[in-house]
C-alpha cells in the first residue's frame, strides 16, 4: 500500500537568520567570528528597575522587506515577523521559490516557536480594573467588561504558539504536515530533528523548520528573574553573558529566529539544488528528574547525544582514520548558568570520554543571547557555517577558567579548523533534551 | 521493511465526566451532557456563561506520590489534568512506574519510555498575578513598571513561570513516571493531541522508544484563556440560566457555535511487539496517522481553511498510512464543535474523502456532551474510538437535527460492527490531524 519513497538521506538547502547580530546569515556570522556582542539595554519596555536591565534585541527590523505582500501578515506578532524573515532567506536560498514543479502537499513545516507577546499595558489595565484593595480573587465580570474593550481580537489570536506556522504556510503555500513544538529552550532543535524524521519516514520531501521566539517582555523577564536564571551583572551588558567562565551568573535573553529548509537528498539533486550540509542524526530524551534542576550527572543530555551519534553511525569514543576525534565541533547549549555549563560539560565527557578534551565546544549565547525556543535552530545553522568556512565561533567573555570545566571552549576568538562533523545540543527547562548531528555533504 | 506496529494499551481520558474511560463511555452511551454554568470563575460577562468542567472531586494530589505533592503547587490546571490523566492511563494499562510504585521494577524501562503531550497556550492565573500587580500600580491606577521591577515582582513565587510553560505537562509526567525517552510538547491548538499521538507512533516505529505516554490536555476555563476562545469566534451565546446541554449542535443547519470543555487525555501508546511480550491487554491499534496544513484566507486560520481540501489530505494520508481505503472506515469522530464555519470544512472534507458515503458514515459528536476540548480533543477522541472498536458500539448523539449532508443527527447509542474508526481535527492556525483507530485482531 505504501507509496513512500525510499529515503535515507536528508540535506539542508537553505538557511535564514533574524538575530540580534543582524538580519542575514552572512552579516551575523561575520559578527560572531569577530566576537561581537548583541547585548544592550532593554528598549521594549521600561526595565530600569528590574534585576536584569539588558538583553540582546533584534534592532531595526522590518518584515515587509522579506515578504511578498505585507498586508497578508499585517497582524503578525514579533515571533511570526522574525520567522517570516528567517524563513524567506532560507526559502530563497533553497531555490524552491523558482521550482515550478514543487508539490506543495509534500512540503511541510515543523517549528519550535514560542508563544506570542501580550499587549501588556492593556492586559494589566484589565486586570487592575477587576481588582480592589483587600481582594483575593479577580472580579471576572468586571474584568470581562474592561477586557472586551481593551484587548484586541487579532492581538490575542496571534499569541497562539502555532501562529508562525500559519504565517509561513500562507507565505510559501505550504500544504503538507505542519507542527509546532514548544519544549522551552530545546524547541527548535527538536523541531529540526522531528522534521528530519518526517522526511526519513517519507511523509514529506521538503520541510521548513527552525524556531522563533522573543521573551523580552515584562512577564518574560519577570519570570526568568524570579527563577534567578538571568545574569544580573552590573556594568557593561556585553560582558554579562559568560558561558563556561567561573564567574558566570546566568543567561542573557536574546530574540529572533533561525530557519532551515530540509530536503530529501534525491529531491534536492533532481532539481539541481546545492546541499549545504547533511543531517546525520537526531536524539531526544527527558531528564525525568526535577522541573527546576538538571540531572546532575548529565544523564539526559548524554542520552540525546548518544542517540544522535548512533543514528549518524559515529562511535564517540573512537578516533577517525586521520587521528581526529569522532567529531570536530560541539555547539554547546552553554547558557552561562552555573548549573547548565557544569552539567553539560559533564555530559559531554560522559559521552566522548578521552576524546572530549580534543573536541572544541563553544557557546554563541555570549554574543547572541539566549533565543529560548529559537536558540537551537540558530546554533544548528552555526554548525553548518562552521563546516562551510572552516571557522569555529568563540565563547566570549571567557576570562576566569572554572577548575571543573576543563574542555576547549574556543575562548574569546574565532578559530580556523577543519570541520566536517558537528553536534548541536539544546536542553530545555523541565528536562527535555535534544541533539542534532550535521556533517559535510559529500 | 516491515513497519513496527503500534497499539493502544491504556486509556486515560479526563473530561467533565471524570477521569478514566468508563465514566466517559457510560455518559456518551446514555447521551448525557456535562455542559452547565461555569464554576471556576464568574463567566457572566462573557458570550457564554456555560462550559464543561472536570469535576470538583478531581484533586491532582490524589494522582501523585506524597513525595511529589509539593510540586503540585506549581501546576496550572492544564498540567493537573495531564498528571491525573497520565496516572489513569498507566493504571488502565497495568503498568508499574515510578509513579505507581517507586520501589518496584518498572514495566517499561525508563530509557524506552517516551512522552508526547500536546498543550494549549496556558494563561497566567489572574488572581495571583493581579494581587502582585496591585501593589505596583501608579497614581492613575495604571501599571507602573518601575514599582514592579523594584518590588511587585517579588510577590510572585520564584517558580511562577514554570506553572505556565506548555512543556510542563510533559515534564511533570516524565518526572512522575520516569519516562527518559524522547519527550515533546506539541502546540497546534485543536490538533495538538492528535499530532502528539502521531508523533508517538513515529517515535515507536523508528525504535526510539517502546511505549509512550501520549495525548494532551487543556483548560480554557479561566478568564484570559476563555476570552481568547470568545475572540476566536468559538463560543455560542449562552446565558447562565440557559439549558447548556442543548446549545451545541454539530453540523446542524442552525448551529450557533460551541461551548468549551476542559480536559484531555493521556494514552499508553506501545509497540505491538513489546506489548505482546509483556502479555499486555491490547485495546486497539493505532494503524495510521496523517497531517496537513490548510490555506487560510485570513492567514491565521480563525476559519481553518477555505474548504475541506487540506483536511481531506490529512485524512487520506492517515488512510494510506493505515494501508486501508476510505471504504473500510466504519465511523468517524470529527472535532464537531458546532461552529458553522468549522463544521462546514469538516463536512466538505468528509465528502471529498468518502464521496456518496459521506452522508451515511456515522459520526460521533463529543462537543454536545463534553464541550469543545481544544488541545485535549484528539486524545479524548482516540480513547473514545478505541472504546468504540472494543465494544462494537457507537455512543448516542445529541442535539443535531437537520444536517449538511452528514450523518450526525441525534440518535441513541447503537451496536454496530466497527473495524476502523477515523478521528480528525482542523485547528485554529490551519494544522490538520487525522488518525485511524482499528479493532485489534491478534491474528491480523
Amino acid at each position: 500500500m505504501s507509496t513512500r519513497p525510499d529515503t535515507h538521506r536528508v540535506v539542508v538547502t537553505g538557511l535564514g537568520w533574524i538575530t540580534p547580530l543582524g538580519h542575514s546569515v552572512d552579516a551575523a556570522w561575520q559578527r560572531l567570528l569577530r566576537s561581537e556582542s548583541g547585548m544592550g539595554p532593554i528598549t521594549r519596555f521600561d526595565a530600569r528597575t528590574f534585576p536584569t536591565t539588558f538583553a540582546a534585541e533584534v534592532r531595526d527590523y522590518d518584515v515587509s522587506k522579506f515578504v511578498a505582500d505585507a498586508k497578508v501578515h499585517a497582524t503578525a506578532g514579533l515571533n511570526s515577523q522574525f520567522a517570516l524573515g528567517a524563513a524567506s532567506q532560507a526559502w530563497a536560498q533553497s531555490g524552491l521559490a523558482n521550482y515550478t514543479a514543487l508539490n506543495r502537499k509534500r512540503v511541510g513545516l515543523y517549528l519550535g516557536a514560542g508563544e506570542g507577546v501580550l499587549d501588556f499595558d492593556q492586559y494589566a489595565a484589565a486586570n487592575l480594573a477587576g481588582w480592589q484593595d483587600g481582594a483575593t480573587k479577580l472580579d471576572a465580570a468586571r474584568w470581562a467588561d474592561v477586557a472586551h474593550k481593551c484587548l484586541e481580537q487579532m492581538r490575542e489570536v496571534e499569541q497562539e504558539p502555532n501562529m508562525p506556522l500559519a504565517h509561513l504556510a500562507r507565505e510559501f503555500g505550504i500544504r503538507g504536515p505542519a507542527l509546532n513544538c514548544l519544549t522551552a529552550c530545546a524547541a527548535s532543535t527538536q523541531a529540526i530533528g522531528e522534521a528530519y524524521s518526517l522526511i526519513l519516514r517519507g511523509d514529506a520531501d521538503v520541510m521548513v523548520s527552525g524556531g522563533t521566539h522573543t521573551m523580552i517582555h515584562v512577564l518574560g523577564v519577570t519570570g526568568f528573574n524570579r527563577l534567578t536564571a538571568l545574569s544580573t551583572s552590573k556594568g557593561d551588558p556585553t560582558k554579562a553573558s559568560r558561558p563556561f567562565d567561573a564567574t558566570r551568573d546566568g543567561f542573557v535573553m536574546g530574540e529572533g529566529s533561525g530557519m532551515v529548509v530540509l530536503e530529501r537528498l534525491e529531491h534536492a539533486l533532481a532539481r539541481g539544488a546545492k546541499p549545504l550540509a547533511e543531517v546525520a542524526g537526531y536524539g531526544s530524551s527527558a531528564d525525568a528528574f526535577r522541573i527546576t534542576d538538571i540531572q546532575p550527572e548529565g544523564r539526559g543530555g548524554a542520552a540525546s547525544m548518544h542517540q544522535a551519534l548512533a543514528q549518524a553511525g559515529i562511535d564517540p569514543l573512537a578516533r577517525r582514520i586521520d587521528g581526529r576525534a569522532a567529531i570536530d565541533y560541539i555547539s554547546a547549549h552553554g547558557t552561562g548558568t552555573k548549573e547548565n555549563d557544569s552539567i553539560e560539560t559533564r555530559g559531554v565527557k560522559r559521552v566522548f570520554g578521552e576524546n572530549a578534551k580534543d573536541i572544541p565546544m563553544s557557546s554563541i549565547k555570549g554574543m547572541m543571547g539566549h533565543l529560548i525556543a529559537a536558540a537551537g535552530a540558530v546554533e544548528f545553522i552555526t554548525c553548518i557555517l562552521a563546516i562551510r568556512d572552516g571557522m569555529l565561533p568563540p565563547t566570549i567573555n571567557y576570562n576566569t577558567p572554572d577548575p571543573e570545566l576543563d574542555l576547549d571552549y574556543v575562548p574569546n576568538v574565532a578559530r580556523k579548523a577543519k570541520v566536517d562533523i558537528c553536534l548541536s545540543n539544546s536542553f530545555g527547562f523541565g528536562g527535555q533534551n535534544d541533539t542534532l548531528v550535521v556533517k559535510r555533504y559529500e | 521493511m516491515q513497519r513496527r506496529r503500534v497499539v493502544l494499551t491504556g486509556l486515560g481520558p479526563a473530561t467533565a465526566f471524570g477521569l478514566g474511560i468508563d465514566p466517559l463511555w457510560a455518559a456518551l452511551v446514555e447521551g448525557r451532557s456535562a455542559l452547565a454554568p461555569i464554576r471556576a470563575f464568574d463567566a457572566s460577562g462573557f458570550r457564554a456563561a456555560c462550559g464543561a468542567e472536570v469535576p470538583e472531586s478531581f484533586d491532582v494530589k490524589d494522582f501523585v506520590l506524597k513525595s511529589y505533592r509539593k510540586a503540585t503547587k506549581v501546576m496550572a490546571r492544564d498540567i493537573e489534568i495531564a498528571v491525573g490523566a497520565a496516572l489513569t492511563a498507566v493504571r488502565d494499562a497495568g503498568l508499574t512506574t515510578r509513579g505507581t510504585d517507586p520501589d518496584a521494577p518498572p514495566t517499561i524501562a525508563p530509557n524506552r519510555f517516551g512522552c508526547q503531550i500536546g498543550a494549549g497556550l496556558i494563561a497566567a492565573d489572574l488572581d495571583e498575578l493581579t494581587a502582585a500587580l496591585w501593589s505596583s500600580k501608579g497614581t492613575e491606577s495604571q501599571f507602573d513598571p518601575e514599582k514592579w521591577g523594584q518590588q511587585g515582582m517579588q510577590d510572585l513565587t520564584p517558580l511562577w513561570l514554570l506553572k505556565y510553560l506548555p512543556n510542563m505537562l510533559a515534564c511533570h509526567v516524565t518526572i512522575i513516571h520516569d519516562c527518559q525517552g524522547p519527550s515533546n510538547t506539541i502546540t497546534c491548538n485543536e490538533a495538538s493531541s492528535g499530532l502528539s499521538l502521531a508523533e508517538s507512533q513515529r517515535v515507536i516505529e523508528r525504535g526510539a522508544a517502546d511505549a509512550c505516554l501520549s495525548g494532551g490536555a487543556d483548560s480554557k476555563l479561566n478568564p484570559m484563556a476563555y476570552l481568547r476562545q470568545e475572540l476566536a469566534n468559538r463560543l455560542a451565546p449562552c446565558a447562565v440560566d440557559a439549558d447548556a446541554t442543548k446549545i451545541v449542535r454539530p453540523f446542524d443547519t442552525a448551529a450557533i457555535g460551541s461551548l468549551v470543555g476542559e480536559g484531555g487525555g493521556i494514552l499508553v501508546v506501545e509497540a505491538l511487539d513489546t506489548a505482546q511480550a509483556r502479555g499486555a491487554r491490547i485495546l486497539a491499534t493505532l494503524s495510521g496517522t496523517g497531517a496537513s496544513q490548510s490555506y487560510c484566507e485570513d492567514t491565521v486560520g480563525l476559519v481553518p481553511g477555505t474548504n475541506g481540501e487540506s483536511l481531506a489530505d490529512a485524512i487520506e494520508a492517515a488512510l494510506r498510512d493505515a494501508g486501508i481505503s476510505a471504504n473500510e472506515i466504519d465511523a468517524a469522530i470529527p472535532y464537531g464543535c458546532g461552529v458553522p464555519a468549522i463544521d462546514a470544512i469538516e463536512a466538505d472534507a468528509l465528502t471529498r474523502v468518502f464521496g456518496a458515503r459521506a452522508s451515511s458514515i456515522p459520526l460521533v459528536t463529543l462537543a454536545p456532551n463534553i464541550g469543545a476540548t481544544v488541545a485535549g480533543f484528539g486524545a479524548i477522541a482516540v480513547a473514545v474510538a478505541a472504546k468504540c472498536v472494543m465494544e462494537q458500539r457507537l455512543p448516542a448523539r445529541l442535539n443535531t437535527h437537520a444536517t449538511h449532508g452528514v450523518c450526525a443527527s441525534a440518535s441513541p447509542s447503537q451496536a454496530v460492527a466497527l473495524r476502523h474508526v477515523l478521528v480528525f481535527s482542523p485547528s485554529l492556525g490551519g494544522q490538520n490531524s487525522a488518525a485511524v483507530i482499528s479493532r485489534y485482531e491478534s491474528h491480523g
